[in-house]
């Protein structure tokens, strides 16, 4: 299924993109699942989806755990814990 | 309900006058971030900013009196004094109007996706979350629990 991933931030800078369109095997159904599939891409994704690292998910606009589950055109994003206001 | 995520300033009093045009209101609370030394840019999830927003006065108006809110803030590049975020909100009294400004700035600092990036003298960081700002938002969901 195809699913749209977002960064933002610091982690958009770490990864060097705000987001892409991704195809992803039927073994990803979580949004944790989703974090794993990405880190594997090369060293520097691995670095900075690592699990130690304090990451945010939203999926389709709503933060969720990371148990959230996936379906294909949902938009997941992943961000540093925010600090607005 | 008036939620806005601009760029521009805002002018807190002709907001606060806004909230208080209804004869019932009695009370007004308001809080007014403003941008402290340091000259920083704010990045937000444009999707997601104004549902985020939105969820958290409805938890407040679930909990308190409230009979109108306002919450603007900004993003983009902003200079030290510069007014960041406005959160007011009319009620019959005090009491309800404090609580749900208090609450509301709380949980925004903790679940609406902005960031802030300062620019210092050695380049431009981004700027760590706060534990305190957890603590800050923990608090109400135990209402035993007194502002620490």
């Amino acid at each position: 299924m195809k699913v749209k991933v977002l960064f933002f931030a610091g982690l958009r800078e770490q990864l060097g993109t705000s987001g892409e369109e991704i195809e992803l095997p039927s073994s990803v159904t979580t949004v944790a699942g989703l974090r794993n599939f990405l880190s594997d891409k090369n060293q520097s994704w691995k670095t900075a989806l690592a699990e130690g690292k304090a990451i945010r998910m939203a999926v389709n606009q709503d933060m969720v755990q990371p148990g959230a589950r996936i379906q294909a055109g949902d938009e997941v994003a992943f961000f540093p814990p925010v600090t607005g206001g | 309900m008036k939620i806005s995520v601009q760029s521009g300033d805002f002018d807190a009093g002709l907001e606060l006058r806004n909230l208080s045009k209804d004869s019932r209101v009695g009370a007004v609370a308001s809080f007014v971030g403003v941008v402290r030394e340091v000259s920083m840019t704010l990045e937000h999830y444009p999707g997601m900013t104004q549902s985020a927003i939105r969820k958290i006065v409805e938890e407040a108006a679930a909990r308190w009196q409230v009979m109108d809110c306002t919450v603007i803030h900004r993003h983009g590049a902003l200079q030290p004094s510069d007014q960041i975020v406005l959160v007011a909100v009319a009620s019959a009294h005090r009491g309800d109007a404090f609580a749900a400004c208090e609450f509301i700035m709380d949980y925004l600092k903790t679940r609406a996706p902005f960031w802030k990036k300062e620019h210092r003298a050695g380049g431009a960081q981004w700027v760590e979350a706060k534990s305190a700002d957890d603590k800050a938002a923990e608090r109400w969901q135990d209402p035993a629990k007194k502002a620490g």
